[in-house]
């Protein structure tokens, strides 16, 4: 019998399959060591181990089924964690938000129905940033979640849990969503991979919506194979998304390995490399740049002129319609409800969001409430959604070259210590520079490590495609790991 | 309290010589709920009366994580009803988020269309002949129901998500009555289309006015107000006339109308105001992410026009050729689908033993009567066809009187039993035989010998008493021509032998 340990997620799923790994073997290895580290670096808003161990046994009954009528499953025995904004029917799903703290799914998301279904162990609740707004994690009403490799430095945000247990090996996947980076970024500063698929190429039924025209569910993985495997199982039309693209995906992993970078063209995007972009993070960029180009990319600058406006436009839009995705929040059906005797039903209101939110969820409340206005609506949100049309038809416009990927840094710098940036929430908005262009324009991304700098963080590398190209993007990283095998490899000392 | 109380100032003017100093200008907001299998973004059932938050779901709780998808029934029902208003129908519209708090308003915003609604400048015609402009429809979810009571306030969300159309007219309807016609007008094309119950007491259709007054000959619109919750239509002629007549008092007495909101208390049958112009909310629309655009092809727009069955106008047109009926017959038999399906389904049994226009007379008088009184629904303790025909069989062909016609039918309706049965088992009969008329003549001239003088005198007024004396003496079986040929005949033999 093979130890679970480390082994990529197609590893275990394979080895399960064939009778050489037990589920049973995994579920109990992995919850040890949840259950050792999950503190350590407050990875988890709920961790329960008997309750993952219950639900376990349930899926190991339906992997032995499917073992006897030869049924492969891409996931079987697969430990995942979860976001703790995707819905799991019966579980608590908290959003990081102490409005939520009682609050338990009545359904589950359809990511989730696809999981159980491929076979995977949901594997823990992971802590955010309280709605997934905030880029360090300390948003989060349960704690910050502190970075593996470093416990006095962030772990990035919003996903800033699920990248952590996948760089600690408490999971070998882990499911985030990702509306301005959030994903790619935690995933950088925590040195793992992480990807963020087409907008619509996975369903967000079931994701507690934050601003909905730019979330997207992707995934953590430490394999590049493990996040294209994990892709193909989540990838495709939903019913119960109108937003979620009807034709059949094109499935990544079977592609993966073919070929070469020859002739793949990646564009630097020029106005990315000057001020604000952190030296060291320069450096290992340029240097993996170059390692593209050994492996035969051919590199090209472009000028995104538009793409400065990122930021703001990506500010309204998103708090925009977080204004509106909260107003649920109201403290009437669930949630929390602050009354006190007398009071009328907007007091009942005021006074519960009052105290539900967090700070940085009621100023962006705030910030949406305002650009919806009537008076500020053209000035503001008409404005930014004319300006986001831009910058997706500069990008469009760019691949429509020849262009078949689009490389920056993942962040401008590594992780940064915890408290350095949360009384200027400007200096904290700025960190998403590169991330968020590819949810503006709807394009798949992700991130995945160059090596490290002086005081041993992890660095990223942002890789973007066309809408859709997911497979292009996948194989393009593949193709990277197998000659930077020890950038991947490298582990925390927890 | 009162509710007849008089306005001081326009009493002594009257609502006619209210009139001829103001024309009031009325717009009409209806919602029209769509009978769709389920609900406008969930699959949820619409069914009226279930248990209370029995037709739920994630999606229409609102509950975290879910998200719309549009239901194609509802969308096909409101093309239905754009193209027989003979509107507008924009290719590409958008759903957008109507925000605001409350207890039922699940998501705390309403999906709804804003700037880019599917439909727009649409027109309906009132039996006056004037055109009133329907400015546009949309399409929107419903929210769900508030209960308030026992110190406690209820939810009851069966109703949230339910597909609404918003139909709003211009600001053209002048007066209560024109409003009411309107309404009718538009109801019976939502149930024509089969789209709506247009129940208005049971919410399947609802109504707010805008009411203004502006001097008689002024283009400019004075301040208007608006008026919700009218569940009936004599709701929205009283809210109206009351509005009119509560907005001329402030005018003839140098005042000026305030923009407000009002609830219509049918109680009191008055308004009330429920909210200012400055506390009128900001509901920051903006497009909902979720739906994205709504994409209607002229192909699809073809497919439900080429379902699009005869619609009132042209029904009563049709009638009125067809079957010789006068305006206001056709008219009032087509205000109902079924009314008018009714009607002609009795034509054809009838198979031209009477004519349509006296099928329409019997439609009109003695079965709407009872349709009526005894509160029939369609289709359900109604008259068959095949019963109602074979009673005018009979009629057409001689075997009973009208009179007798009618009081047959009235048994029919109480017993349920059929026409040749009640006139047999009561003898009623009509008698054709001359003889025996003859004979019942001679009898009851022998009793009247006062009135054959009469009559012989030139005083012609007796012989309908005459008749009226043979029949009763038959009981009404006599058929009343033959009785008039056999007096006449009798009365004036003896002149002959003169």
């Amino acid at each position: 019998m093979r130890e679970p340990f480390q082994l990529p997620a197609r590893e275990i799923a394979r080895l399960t399959m064939d009778g050489s790994l037990k589920p049973e073997d995994t579920a109990n290895f992995y919850a040890r060591r949840t259950e050792d580290l999950h503190q350590v670096c407050n990875t988890h808003t709920l961790w329960d181990k008997d309750a993952v161990l219950n639900e376990a046994e349930k899926q190991i009954d339906y992997i032995q089924a499917a073992r006897y009528a030869h049924k492969s499953l891409p996931l079987a025995g697969v430990p995942i964690a979860i976001k703790d904004n995707i819905m799991v029917e019966g579980q608590m799903a908290t959003c990081g938000s102490r409005f939520l703290r009682n609050h338990r799914s009545a359904y589950d998301a359809t990511v989730i129905q696809k999981l159980k279904a491929a076979g995977a162990f949901l594997f823990g609740r992971t802590n955010m940033d309280e709605f997934a707004m905030g880029s360090s994690n300390e948003n989060s009403s349960y704690g910050p979640v502190l970075n593996p490799w470093n416990r006095r430095h962030v772990a990035g945000g919003s996903s800033g849990g699920s990248a952590a247990v996948v760089a600690a090996d408490m999971v070998p996947l882990a499911l985030g969503s990702d509306t301005g980076g959030s994903i790619r970024q935690p995933a950088s500063f925590c040195g793992v991979l992480g990807l963020k698929p087409t907008y619509g190429a996975v369903s967000r039924y079931g994701l507690i919506a934050y601003g909905s025209s730019l979330d997207q569910i992707g995934h953590f993985a430490r394999r590049v194979e493990d996040l294209a495997l994990l892709f193909d199982v989540l990838a495709g039309p939903d019913h119960l998304d109108s937003t979620s693209h009807r034709g059949a995906p094109t499935p990544t992993l079977p592609t993966l390995a073919q070929g070469s970078l020859l002739g793949t063209k990646i564009a630097l995007v020029r106005d990315f490399l000057g001020e604000g972009l952190d030296g060291e993070v320069r450096a290992h960029f340029e240097a993996a740049m170059a390692r593209y180009r050994e492996l035969g990319a051919e590199l090209v600058e472009v000028n995104l002129p538009h793409i400065k406006a990122s930021i703001p436009v990506y500010y309204i839009i998103a708090t925009a319609e977080a204004s509106t995705n909260l107003a649920r929040f109201d403290g009437i059906r669930y949630g929390v409800r602050v009354q006190k005797p007398g009071q009328n039903l907007r007091e009942v209101y005021t006074q519960s969001r009052s105290e539900g939110f967090g700070r940085e969820v009621k100023q962006r409340i705030m910030l949406g409430t305002y650009v919806l206005s009537a008076g500020y609506y053209d000035a503001y949100y008409a404005q930014a959604a004319r300006m986001r049309e831009l910058i997706k038809r500069e990008l469009n416009a760019v691949f429509a070259s020849g262009v078949h990927l689009i490389a920056t840094p993942t962040a401008p710098t590594t992780a940064f210590e915890l408290g350095q940036k949360t009384h200027d929430s400007l200096a904290m908005y700025l960190g998403d520079i590169y991330t968020i262009a590819a949810n503006l324009a709807g394009i798949p991304a992700l991130s995945h490590p160059i090596g490290f700098d002086g005081k041993g963080l992890p660095i990223g590398l942002q890789l973007m495609a066309p809408a859709f190209q997911e497979a292009t993007l996948l194989r393009s990283a593949y193709h990277y790991e197998q000659q930077n095998q020890p950038q991947f490899d490298k582990r925390p000392r927890i | 309290m009162n509710s007849k109380t008089s306005h001081n100032s326009t009493s002594d003017l009257g609502f006619e010589g209210l009139l001829n100093r103001y024309e009031p200008v009325i717009g009409l907001e209806v919602h029209c709920q769509l009978k769709t299998e389920s609900k406008l973004f969930c699959a949820c059932k619409t069914n009226f009366g279930a248990l209370a938050n029995q037709n739920t779901c994630p999606v229409c709780l609102g509950l975290p994580g879910v998200l719309p998808v549009l239901n194609h029934q509802a969308v096909d029902y409101a093309i239905a009803m754009a193209l027989a208003v003979g509107a507008v129908i924009r290719e590409k519209s958008v759903f957008a988020r109507k925000q605001y708090f409350y207890p039922d308003l699940p998501k705390g915003y309403q999906i709804t269309q804003y700037d880019l609604p599917y439909c727009e400048a649409g027109r309906l015609r009132l039996d006056t002949g004037k055109e009133i402009v329907i400015q546009r429809i949309h399409m929107e979810e419903d929210a769900g129901k508030s209960i308030h009571g026992d110190n406690a306030s209820y939810v009851d969300l069966n109703r949230a998500g339910i597909p609404l159309l918003e139909i709003v007219s211009a600001p053209e309807l002048s007066g209560p009555q024109e409003a009411y016609d309107y309404l009718k007008k538009l109801r019976a094309i939502a149930r024509y289309l089969d789209i709506s119950d247009g129940n208005l007491e049971e919410g399947s259709f609802r109504c707010d006015a805008n009411v203004s007054l502006r001097p008689l000959g002024s283009q400019a619109f004075g301040v208007r107000t608006e008026i919700k919750n009218l569940n009936s239509f004599k709701n929205v002629e009283r809210a109206i006339t009351y509005e009119i007549f509560r907005q001329a008092d402030i005018l003839e007495s140098g005042g000026l109308v305030k923009q407000v909101t009002l609830l219509f208390d049918a109680a009191s049958g008055r308004t009330q105001v429920m909210r200012s112009k400055e506390d009128s909310p900001d509901y920051r629309y903006v497009p909902d992410p979720d739906l994205g655009l709504l994409y209607l092809s002229q192909e699809r727009v073809a497919q439900v026009k080429s379902r699009i069955p005869e619609l009132p106008e042209g029904k009563s047109l049709r009638f009125q050729t067809e079957f010789g009926l006068t305006e206001a017959d056709a008219r009032q038999l087509t205000e109902e689908k079924e009314l008018a399906a009714y009607f002609e389904a009795l034509v054809a049994a009838v198979q031209g033993k009477v004519t349509a226009k006296i099928v329409a007379n019997w439609i009109l008088s003695e079965y709407l009567r009872e349709h009526n009184t005894r509160h029939w629904t369609w289709g359900q303790q109604d008259l068959s066809v095949e019963a109602f025909a074979e009673l005018l069989g009979l009629l057409g062909d001689g075997t009973i009187s009208g009179k007798i016609a009618k009081s047959v039918f009235e048994e029919m309706v109480e017993s349920g039993a059929r026409a040749p049965a009640i006139i047999h088992s009561k003898g009623l009969v009509q008698i054709t035989d001359k003889d025996e008329i003859k004979a019942m003549v001679q009898r009851v001239l022998e009793a009247y010998p006062e009135q054959i003088e009469q009559y012989r005198s030139g005083k012609h007024k007796v012989f309908g008493f005459l008749v009226g004396q043979v029949l009763k003496a038959s009981q009404g079986r006599y058929n009343p021509g033959l009785v008039n040929d056999c007096l006449k005949e009798a009365l004036h033999e003896p002149a002959k032998k003169d």
